[in-house]
């Protein structure tokens, strides 16, 4: 574990190659070296300020935050607002392009989802990510009226991770069989774990592992 | 002919309420095991005689959840794993990967790391286009295009496997920069390379370009509007075929690409013929930025000062990058730790297959193949 060189520095000098071999031993034989948890050595979020975030912060307050990570731009939104902020993105801020939909899973969360698009605008040359909290189970507005392009992108988050879109027009698994139980992208869902009575009885096998 | 049962009852054709009073509707099954569906792509047609109503894709089942195996591995010990995605340019899948880690971590890579990466992808994407054009022609019926791409593409192979020993699925790039100095002859087998080529490319148009049966299978084949193209999402050479002039390598630069001078080729009708004149300028535009890139190639290490045991600090990174089926992106979420939290591949081929529907309405079955063709898909990457 002693290699800890942190990486704020972007820029690697050009003698690069060699030094941290060299540090190494150095490093270890000083006991201070794992006196050092979990400092944030990365940079932080920033407030993102624009036009385009005043105008809706105004509209909806505290319902949306705007920040910046690493030069890309993310709008955190409550889940009741996302229907008309998506609407709004797309009809009036020209984000024309769905890239992708997605989530991730927190399971010690109390809302245990992160539901995510991931935006771009032609005319503009831009992304934006959107982001909102969601409960297990519950559900949260399609947006395939909005982007068409959203229909798989949701079928296979729905697959992944089991969240329903309403007003999806054919929500169904995308990725694996119909038949299958369990959503293999939520945390709880073990690498080696399957659905071993699907296997059973569609493959005609005891076990697909 | 029909397919199960079960799956008929699935499919949003409105077919089970109407009663079979029309006798020319039917049902059939296209794959998963069929020659022109470039691999395990089942596509269920609803027909009017030769005459497609609608169609429905059947996918996953090259699924092996690329994304759960990568929350279990370390970042370096998935780099790999990109490379079996969209097998045939594994090159653009590892520069993809590496580049949004290495966003994550704020580290940048070696201007020469740089170079070797812009070589070998372009590298890549003229091996893609000549694989992609090779077995399109075989669908349509012409044969002689996939024994003289094939014959080409050998010669990219040769190349990554000197470079770093492997012909496909390459693992070239590593976090940081490149792990191999390129060999000694690297920059004359390039430029030999690029010689050999060029006038092939002129070959392989001469085939086609004018063929009287080729235009009159691709020509208004699979139209698709630039506005259908953009609300479905769809990108590369396909949405480029459209009149949408745009590609990550100029909207937003990656590696080095803002120090070359190229071209971005768009097509007016968004037909099949029009994706095979884009692609086959997009060759020549590859050939011109390798030129660039072996010419310039500067000296220096290939490596960034990148600790031996990758860990990025917590945060989310959004990096896409140019493909040669389109925009293929990585949203990754670190939780400072050595394994990714969470990793998202946003696959060009899944996206684009969805706008097959909208492409073949109205067409006949043989189209149907052409346009799965031209869409170009791999099903690894559609599946993951």
């Amino acid at each position: 574990m002693a290699e800890e060189v942190k990486s704020p520095a972007p820029p690697p000098p050009p003698e690069g190659e060699k030094k941290p071999a060299a540090e190494k031993p150095a490093a270890a034989a000083a006991p201070v070296a794992p006196a050092k948890p979990a400092a944030p050595a990365g940079p932080v979020p920033v407030p993102w300020t624009s036009p385009l975030v005043e105008k809706y912060r105004s509209q909806y307050g505290s319902g949306l935050d705007a920040q910046t990570y690493l030069g890309q731009n993310y709008l955190t939104v409550d889940r009741s607002l996302i229907p008309d902020i998506l609407r709004l993105l797309r009809d009036e801020e020209q984000f024309d392009y769905c890239v992708d939909i997605t989530a991730v899973h927190y399971p010690k969360r109390e809302k245990q989802f992160d539901v995510l698009w991931i935006l771009y605008s032609f005319p503009r040359n831009e992304r934006v990510r959107v982001k909102t909290q969601i409960a297990d189970g519950a559900s949260i507005p399609s947006s395939v009226p909005i982007w068409p392009t959203a229909n798989w992108l949701e079928r296979e988050v729905y697959d992944m991770f089991g969240i329903k879109f309403d007003g999806h027009p054919d929500l169904k698994r995308i990725l694996l069989p119909d038949g299958w139980k369990g959503h293999p992208l939520r945390k709880d869902y073990g690498i080696l774990q399957q659905d071993q009575e699907w296997v059973q009885i569609n493959l005609g096998i005891e076990s697909g592992q | 002919m029909s397919p199960r049962t079960n799956d008929s009852a699935n499919l949003d054709l409105e077919t089970r309420e109407k009663p079979y009073l029309d006798s020319n509707e039917l049902i059939i099954n296209m794959g998963p095991q069929h020659p022109a569906t470039h691999g395990v792509l089942r596509v269920i047609l609803k027909l009017d005689g030769e005459k497609v109503l609608g169609t429905e894709c059947v996918i996953g089942y090259l699924h092996r959840g690329v994304e759960k195996i990568a929350e279990n591995r370390t970042y370096t010990m998935f780099n790999p794993y990109v490379d079996r995605m969209d097998y045939v340019a594994a090159v653009s899948n590892g520069l993809g990967y590496c580049e949004a880690v290495e966003k994550l971590m704020n580290v940048e890579a070696p201007a020469r790391a740089k170079y070797i990466r812009v070589i070998l992808t372009e590298l890549n994407r003229i091996a893609s286009h000549q694989l992609w054009l090779g077995t399109h022609a075989l669908d349509i019926g012409a044969m002689t295009p996939l024994f003289y791409t094939f014959r080409d593409r050998e010669e990219i192979l040769k190349i990554f496997e000197k470079y770093c020993g492997a012909r496909l699925t390459t693992h070239a790039f590593r976090i940081g920069g490149c792990q191999y100095e390129t060999y000694a002859g690297f920059e004359k087998d390039v430029k030999n390379f690029l010689s050999f080529v060029a006038p092939k490319i002129d070959e392989y148009e001469t085939l086609l370009t004018t063929n009287r049966i080729w235009l009159e299978r691709t020509k208004n084949v699979g139209v698709i509007s630039a506005a259908d193209a953009i609300a479905l999402g769809v990108t590369g050479p396909v949405l480029r075929a459209s009149g949408v002039k745009w590609d990550l390598r100029k909207a937003q630069p990656y590696a080095a690409y803002s120090e070359f001078d190229f071209e971005i080729p768009i097509g007016t009708n968004g037909d099949t013929y029009d994706r095979y004149l884009v692609r086959m300028a997009e060759i020549r535009q590859s050939l011109r930025i390798i030129e660039q890139a072996v010419n310039g190639i500067p000296e220096g290490p290939i490596m960034a000062k990148v600790p031996k045991v990758i860990k990025p600090p917590v945060g989310e990174i959004y990096h896409s990058i140019e493909a040669p089926k389109g925009e293929l992106g990585y949203f990754i979420v670190s939780d400072g730790s050595t394994q990714p939290y969470r990793l998202r591949v946003r696959p060009p081929s899944f996206v684009n297959l969805q706008a097959l529907d909208v492409m073949v309405r109205g067409l006949l079955v043989a189209d149907v193949v052409a346009v799965i063709g031209t869409l170009d898909i791999v099903l690894g990457e559609v599946d993951r």
